[in-house]
């Protein structure tokens, strides 16, 4: 096809071991986007919600959009979508890196796993020429490791997208790693990928992406690209200093989570871990996904000491899980235990906040010594360090913390001492200080996460307007459009890093000249909350608790910081969302909507 | 006369010369079409963009037997299409590998600096390839400059 799209689809049953290549269905690519929404598509209508998620009923769909492999700023995103093993929800795991463009190179706009293995195996794909291949020499491998190992066979030219031992052996926060360091990380997809006995997918391509008006679509994609470069955020802040840029200014309102949310304020530690001491300290060079115009990607070496690691990141949320989440402000350590999740395919948020629950527990002495095997208490570097390589590993009271922080909680008793919704952990911002990203968190259709409708733009940077993140008037509405264009943006294939610079017009821009439609702006964010709406279906249907937060955030209120004395005002927040959502009081959504939306 | 140099010490490896490249020359996306490439080393953390210079003596206009290839006004080494007989001599003959073939388009290409204003370098988010005026008093050396001053300077 001439218009973003490849055409065509990888069907691939591993129970059956068939592979069949069928024609992309053009009206839900046209009503989804692509990626995130076509991916949710394909995975609402074929699996039943109430499937248990490690079942070989479960799906693992790959999905690339429109946008990707363009030149369209930050093109090289894919997602992962799966009902998550984690939340019990719809999954759709982002990543970037250079696999995704090149699986459309190589033909396909996406891949859909079905049933699952007897043995393990990795599928190959060299343009038109796929089979799935004997992988038990490959199985117990680490990230790394599996990848070079790929490459040996196949060829170095070849992107690779697999699972380490902690997918394997079902770690719930397990993800899919691609072209060594980059993730898509949350919700556990790599898990399921796991169940599948599927080890990794290798893919190589020589063929073209062509859009639908060339000469319009380069104008567009080059003018957006100058707006880029020309904004403080993604044209210098992101490039220089990397996602850790935020330390010292979430830290700044209040807003930067200490020891398992229990305290407020780093105070003068934040520093210590800042995006300014990580490029002053341990940078080698920045990094960029495919097409990128940004590079916010650290090489980063810790020289020497006790954490001597080399690595990729950490990305904002990484430094603040195993850093102030953790009472840690040993940069070095938290580099290391940040490389060790990417060797291990493992997610870094839920990873480091379920080690500061443990410490939580731990210092309350609902889980002993005994049992962890060592103390393990906040601010202690080495056993942060030590607790993330358990469970990378799989070894001892690493088994425990491989479930996440919600189930381990409630194993020793404490469900609310996770600080996770939907049993996913949120990330690096007090919902207390920042009032409308905690109605994120709670409203998320994957569970605690800030990347569905990052609010820290207008509340804490500005973007596009400032709004006061102690107050809770508007912040309903805001989110909604947030949540929606974000829908839309991770559907076309684009990195949602490009929307602190560009909006909206922009992004419609982009993808009306690539797939050749006439439609309004308006009309295609209505695609993205069509997204919203068909995610939020599947959760209903799958019977996700609530919408809420943990009761720290609604009941204990911040001990110091410029946000001293708030608690989460939830309820209200909650009321006016599904408001303009146009949803009933009790947070369903009637039939009458999802009509509204086409759906 | 401007000409494209390469700073492989800021390439971050994003590839948009490579997307851009091909876009200008068959408006699609394909890094195997693109006269330029990006070869990135995980263990030694760099990325090398390579893409033809254009030789002073250029072997693969040497050896063409039809005649095929001359130097532009821009000062790029360009393949007649017109003339190619699509024996892939120059494509050998480069000992950079700067000229390619290509089993789809069945031609050989290499890089014509896009009629004078390389969109590689237009691009190009990093630097890494830029398309400047030079003269024999290149900045490359400016660094050690630099270095002498801050060994031996006064200014603090």
């Amino acid at each position: 096809m001439k218009n973003g799209y490849i055409g065509t689809i990888l069907r691939v049953n591993l129970s059956t071991g068939s592979i069949a290549k069928e024609p992309l269905n053009e009206k839900n690519a046209n009503d989804y986007v692509g990626a995130r929404g076509l991916g949710t598509k394909y995975f609402c209508d074929e699996v039943d919600p109430r499937i248990d998620a490690f079942s070989p009923e479960n799906k693992l769909i790959f999905m690339t959009g429109p946008l990707t492999g363009t030149l369209a700023t930050s093109s090289g995103r894919y997602n992962v979508v799966c009902k998550s093993p984690l939340t019990g929800t719809i999954e759709a795991s982002n990543s970037g890196g250079h696999w995704g463009p090149e699986l459309k190179f190589a033909g396909y706009d996406g891949i859909i796993f079905e049933g699952k293995s007897e043995k393990p195996v990795y599928l190959y794909i060299n343009d038109g020429v796929v089979e799935l291949r004997d992988a038990s020499d490959l199985w117990g491998m680490d990230v790394f490791e599996a990848t070079h190992a790929l490459e040996e066979k196949c060829g170095n030219q070849f992107h690779i997208a697999t699972i380490s031992k902690a997918g394997e052996e079902g770690v719930l926060f397990a993800g899919v790693m691609n072209d060594l360091h980059r993730a898509a990380g949350r919700g556990g997809v790599g898990a399921v990928m796991g169940s599948k006995n599927l080890k990794a997918v290798a893919v190589k391509g020589t063929g073209s992406v062509f859009v639908a008006r060339p000469q319009k679509f380069f104008d567009v994609c080059t003018a957006a690209r100058k707006q880029l470069a020309a904004h403080p955020v993604t044209g210098a802040g992101l490039g220089q200093l990397g996602t850790m840029i935020l330390v010292n200014i979430v830290n700044g309102v209040g807003g930067f989570p200490i020891n398992n949310l229990k305290d407020g304020s780093f105070d003068t530690y934040a520093d210590d871990i800042s995006g300014e001491t990580l490029v002053a300290k341990h940078l080698i060079r920045n990094k960029g996904c495919y097409g990128c115009s940004i590079g916010c990607g650290r090489r980063v070496e810790i020289a020497d000491g006790e954490f001597k690691s080399k690595g990729e990141g950490p990305e904002y949320e990484a430094g603040w899980s195993f850093g102030g989440d953790c009472g840690v402000h040993d940069l070095g350590a938290v580099c290391k235990a940040n490389f060790l999740c990417n060797q291990y395919g493992i997610d870094p948020i839920t990873m480091g906040a379920t080690v500061a629950c443990a410490m939580e527990l731990f210092e309350k002495g609902y889980i002993t010594e005994e049992e962890v095997g060592f103390p393990l208490r906040f601010g202690d570097a080495t056993a942060m360090v030590k607790a993330t390589e358990m469970t990378c590993k799989g070894e001892g009271f690493g088994k425990i913390m491989g479930l996440g922080s919600y189930r381990m909680a409630e194993k020793y008793g404490h469900p609310e001492l996770s600080m996770s919704v939907k049993k996913q952990e949120m990330p690096a911002y007090d919902g207390r200080a920042i009032q409308g990203i905690g109605l994120e968190y709670a409203t998320s259709n994957r569970g605690g996460c800030h990347v569905r409708g990052y609010m820290i733009s207008p509340e804490v940077l500005g973007i596009p307007s400032a709004m006061d993140p102690l107050v809770t008037e508007g912040k309903a509405a805001t989110l909604k459009v947030f949540q929606d264009l974000t829908a839309l943006c991770d559907s076309t294939g684009i990195c949602l890093f490009t929307t602190f610079g560009q909006g909206l017009p922009e992004i419609a821009a982009m993808y009306r000249e690539a797939v050749g439609s006439d439609e309004s702006d308006e009309d295609i964010l209505l695609k993205g909350e069509r997204i919203w709406n068909l995610e939020k279906k599947f959760n209903q249907v799958a019977g996700v608790e609530k919408d809420t937060l943990p009761p720290r955030l609604l009941r204990e209120t911040l001990p110091e910081g410029p946000a001293k004395g708030k608690v989460s005002e939830l309820e209200t927040m909650l009321k006016e969302y599904y408001e303009v959502r146009g949803w009933n009081a009790d947070g369903t959504v009637p039939e009458t909507k999802y009509q509204e939306l086409g759906m | 006369m401007k000409q494209l140099i390469i700073k492989p010490e800021v390439c971050y490896g994003c590839r948009t010369c490579e997307l851009v490249c091909s876009f200008g020359h068959y408006e699609q996306f394909n890094p195997k079409m693109a006269n330029c490439k990006v070869y990135e080393y995980d263990e030694a953390a760099v990325a090398i963009p390579v893409v033809c210079l254009q030789c002073e003596d250029p072997a693969c206009m040497k050896i063409c037997p039809v005649k095929a290839i001359s130097r532009d006004e821009n000062g790029a080494v360009v393949i007649n299409g017109d003339k190619c007989i699509g024996c892939k001599m120059c494509a050998n003959a480069c000992p950079l590998g700067n000229v390619s073939y290509h089993p789809t388009l069945r031609k050989v290409f290499k890089c014509d600096l896009c009629g004078g204003d390389p969109k590689c370098a237009q691009f190009c988010p990093s630097g890494a390839i830029q398309f400047v005026e030079t003269d024999a008093d290149s900045d490359r050396r400016a660094f050690i400059g630099e270095r002498f001053k801050e060994l031996i300077g006064e200014e603090k």
